[in-house]
C-alpha cells in the first residue's frame, strides 16, 4: 500500500519525468497556454537555436494582456504601436510553430485563464503552465498550474517539461456555509487577509470544505485565481461532479471510451483521510462578510462596514506600509469604508469576467443608472459576451450606462489603452491593487462583481446587502 | 545555443576600460521583442553620431573590422546592468569571443548562456592581442575552446583558463534547455510514450 498522499502529491507523482540526485525534478507538462507578453523572446529563442516546439499540440496560444477592448481591434492600424507589434509576432508565432491560436478576430478570443478552460483545454489531473502569475486559475479543475518566466516558457516549448523542486502542501478549509451576499471574492480575499501576502510561499494551496464545495466552477476559478496573491506556487480543489459536468462536451474535452477512462481516473484525485499537510489554515463561511481592499496589497483587505485603519493599528514593518498606502490611496484613518467615493468601476479579468460574474453584477444593475463618471464590463471571452448578449444582460449594462467592451484584460493591468488617470479611484473585480496597477497613480479598490456593481450605481463603495 | 569549439576571425581593438552594458546596448533598446536585431545598435552611441550616421573613427565602422567576431577590450568589460540584451546585441553583431583582463561578473555568465566565450588573459598577453588586434585586415586570431589556446597572426599561442563546466556546455552548445535535453531527454520520451497510453485523452 502506498502512503496516504493529497491531491497535489497524485498530481506531483504522475507528472515526474525525470528525478535528478538532488531531487530536481523534470515536470511533464500537459497544457502550455501563451500569450503575447511574455513569449516573444522565448520563441525567439527556439528559432536562434534552431529549435521547435516539442509538442505543439499541448500548447496554446491567444492575445490578451495588451489588445484593446474596444470596437475596429481587429484592423492593425487601429492599435498601438506596441500592442500591434506584440500581436503581430503571436500571430507569426503560432503560425510559424505550428500551436492552435485564437486571434483578435475570433470569437473564442479571451484571456488566455478563461479561454482555457472554456474550450476544455484545462482538465483534471492536468499540468498546466503559463507565463503569467494567474494561471493558478486552472487549479479549479483539480489541475496543477504555475506561472513561469520566459526562459521557462522557452524550457516548456523546447522540452514539455518544467525544472522544478516539489513545495510544501497547503490546506484551506471554509467550513459551513456562506451568508447572503457573500461570494467566491469574498472568501479568496478573506483567505489573503488572514495569511497574508506571503503566507503561501512555499506552499500548494488546496481548498476544501463545504463552502468551496458548494462553489460553482466559476467561484472555484476565482478563489483559485488568486491565491499567487497568497504567496502560493499553485491553488487546487479537488474535481467532483460539478467539475465534470462543467468539462463535459468542451471542444477539446475528451469524448466516449476515453471521457469513460478520464472520469475513472479523475475520480481517483483528492487528498486521502490521513494525508501529511505542512499547514492547515481554517476559516468559517459564516464569519465571511462581503470586503473590500482599501490599500495597495491584496491583504489589506476588510469588510466593507468596516473603516479605514489606522497604520498604528499593525505591527513591524507594515505600520509604514500602511501608511503608505493610505496616503496613496488618498484616505483618512477612521474613515467609514462605505463613505469613500468611486470614480470609475471595472468589471472583468481573469479573476471575475465569466458568465456567472456577469449575471451577478447585472442582477444588482438592472434597472438602475450609474452614478459614478465611468463604468466598463468586460467579458472574459469572446463566448461570454456572446453569451451575455443573448441572455439580456448586455442590454442591463448598457442600459444602466457602462460601456459593453470585446474581451481582453483591459483595466486589470496598464498595458493597453484601458488605464485609470492619476488619482482616479476605481471599484475593480480584478486581483491587485498595487501602486500604479490600473495606471499611473490610479486607486483600486478589490472586490466581487456584486459589490462592483453596486458601487457603479450609488458611487460609493456599498455593501451589497442593503441592495438584494 | 550555438556550439563553440573553434574560431578564426577577424579581432576588434577596444582598448577603453570600464566598457559597460549601457555602452554596450543603450536602454532605448530595449523594449524590443526580440533577442535578435540588436546588433545594429550595438554600441549605439560610440558609433553612430545623432542623426544616425557611423562615426568613421569608431572600430567597428572601419574597413577592415566590419566583419570582426573577436573583441579585444580593457579592464572590466560588461560591468553595469544585469541586461542579457548586452550578449544579445554582440551576438548578433557576430561577435562570439570577447579578450579582456577582467570582466563585470553578471555579464561573464550572461555570456556563456549566449554562446559567446569571454576570455581573461593576463597583462601581458593582452597587451600583446592588443597588439595583434590593431594590425588591421591581418588582425586575425584563431580560439580554440578544447585546447584552451589562442594562436596570433604570426603563430603564436597563448593559454587562457575556463571553468570545466562551462566549457562543456559551450563545447556542446548546451543552454539550460540543451542540458535538459542531454540529461532527461530519454526520460521525457519514455515518461510521454507511458503517460499518452495511461491518460490518451491529454
Ligand atoms: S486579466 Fe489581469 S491578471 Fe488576468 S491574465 Fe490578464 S492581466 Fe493577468
Amino acid at each position: 500500500m502506498t502512503a496516504p498522499r493529497t491531491l497535489y502529491d497524485k498530481i506531483w507523482d504522475d507528472h515526474v519525468a525525470h528525478e535528478a540526485e538532488d531531487g530536481t525534478c523534470h515536470l511533464y507538462i500537459d497544457r502550455h497556454l501563451v500569450h503575447e507578453v511574455t513569449s516573444p523572446q522565448a520563441f525567439e529563442g527556439l528559432r536562434m537555436s534552431g529549435r521547435t516546439v516539442r509538442a505543439p499540440e499541448k500548447t496554446i496560444a491567444v492575445p490578451d494582456h495588451n489588445v484593446p477592448t474596444t470596437a475596429g481591434r481587429d484592423n492593425p492600424d487601429q492599435m498601438p504601436e506596441d500592442s500591434r507589434i506584440q500581436v503581430a509576432a503571436l500571430d507569426k508565432n503560432a503560425k510559424e510553430f505550428g500551436i492552435h491560436y485564437y486571434p483578435v478576430s475570433d470569437v473564442r478570443q479571451g484571456i488566455v485563464h478563461i479561454v482555457g478552460p472554456e474550450q476544455g483545454w484545462t482538465l483534471p489531473g492536468m499540468t498546466v503552465v503559463c507565463g503569467d502569475s494567474h494561471t493558478a486559475t486552472h487549479g479549479a479543475f483539480g489541475a496543477l498550474a504555475h506561472g513561469i518566466g520566459t526562459s521557462e516558457v522557452e524550457h516548456v516549448l523546447a522540452t514539455q517539461t518544467l525544472i522544478q523542486k516539489k513545495s510544501k502542501n497547503m490546506k484551506v478549509e471554509i467550513t459551513g456555509k456562506l451568508r447572503p451576499g457573500v461570494t467566491a471574492k469574498d472568501i479568496t480575499l478573506s483567505v489573503i487577509g488572514k495569511t497574508g501576502t506571503a503566507g503561501g510561499t512555499g506552499y500548494v494551496i488546496e481548498y476544501c470544505g463545504e463552502a468551496i464545495r458548494d462553489l460553482s466552477m466559476e467561484g472555484r476559478m476565482t478563489v483559485c485565481n488568486m491565491a499567487i496573491e497568497g504567496g502560493a506556487r499553485a491553488g487546487l480543489i479537488a474535481p467532483d461532479e460539478k467539475t465534470f459536468e462543467y468539462v463535459k462536451g468542451r471542444p477539446h474535452a475528451p469524448k466516449g471510451a476515453q471521457w469513460e477512462a478520464a472520469l475513472a481516473y479523475w475520480k481517483t484525485l483528492y487528498s486521502d483521510d490521513d494525508a501529511h499537510w505542512d499547514e492547515i489554515v481554517t476559516i468559517r463561511g459564516e464569519d465571511i462578510a462581503p470586503v473590500v481592499t482599501w490599500g495597495t496589497s491584496p491583504e489589506d483587505v476588510l469588510p466593507i462596514t468596516d473603516v479605514v485603519p489606522a497604520p498604528e493599528s499593525f505591527e513591524g514593518g507594515k505600520v509604514g506600509a500602511a501608511q503608505r498606502s493610505i496616503d496613496y490611496m488618498g484616505l483618512t484613518p477612521g474613515q467609514k469604508l462605505s463613505d469613500i467615493e468611486i470614480d470609475t468601476v471595472f468589471i472583468g479579468s481573469c479573476t471575475n469576467g465569466r458568465i456567472e460574474d456577469l449575471r451577478a453584477a447585472a442582477e444588482i444593475v438592472k434597472g438602475k443608472k450609474i452614478g459614478v463618471k465611468r463604468a466598463m464590463v468586460v467579458p472574459g471571452s469572446g463566448l461570454v459576451r456572446a453569451q451575455a448578449e443573448e441572455e439580456g444582460l448586455a442590454d442591463i449594462f448598457k442600459e444602466a450606462g457602462f460601456e459593453w467592451r470585446l474581451a481582453g484584460c483591459s483595466m486589470c493591468l496598464a498595458m493597453n489603452p484601458d488605464q485609470l488617470a492619476p488619482e482616479e479611484r476605481c471599484a475593480s473585480t480584478s486581483n491587485r491593487n498595487f501602486e500604479g496597477r490600473q495606471g499611473f497613480k490610479g486607486r483600486t479598490h478589490l472586490m466581487s462583481p456584486a459589490m462592483a456593481a453596486a458601487a457603479a450605481i450609488t458611487g460609493k463603495l456599498t455593501d451589497v446587502r442593503e441592495m438584494m | 545555443m550555438e556550439k563553440f569549439d573553434k574560431l578564426t576571425g577577424v579581432a576588434a581593438p577596444m582598448p577603453l576600460v570600464n566598457i559597460d552594458t549601457d555602452m554596450i546596448i543603450p536602454k532605448q533598446f530595449l523594449k524590443t521583442i526580440k533577442r535578435t536585431g540588436l546588433g545594429v545598435n550595438l554600441f549605439d552611441e560610440m558609433r553612430y553620431d545623432r542623426e544616425g550616421n557611423e562615426l568613421e573613427d569608431f572600430v567597428l565602422n572601419k574597413p577592415a573590422y566590419r566583419d570582426a567576431q573577436i573583441l579585444v577590450a580593457g579592464d572590466n568589460f560588461g560591468c553595469g546592468s544585469s541586461r542579457e540584451h548586452a550578449p544579445w546585441a554582440l551576438l548578433d553583431f557576430g561577435i562570439r569571443c570577447v579578450i579582456s583582463t577582467s570582466f563585470a561578473d553578471i555579464f561573464y555568465n550572461n555570456c556563456f548562456k549566449n554562446g559567446i566565450l569571454p576570455i581573461v588573459v593576463s597583462p601581458e598577453d593582452h597587451e600583446k592581442l592588443m597588439d595583434d588586434a590593431e594590425r588591421g585586415s591581418n588582425a586575425v586570431l584563431t580560439v580554440d575552446l578544447e585546447s584552451q589556446t589562442i594562436t596570433g597572426p604570426d603563430g603564436g599561442e597563448i593559454g587562457f583558463e575556463v571553468d570545466a563546466f562551462k566549457k562543456h556546455c559551450l563545447l556542446n552548445g548546451l543552454d539550460d534547455i540543451g542540458l535538459t535535453i542531454e540529461n532527461a531527454a530519454s526520460s521525457i520520451d519514455a515518461f510521454e510514450a507511458k503517460a499518452s497510453a495511461e491518460r490518451p485523452w491529454v
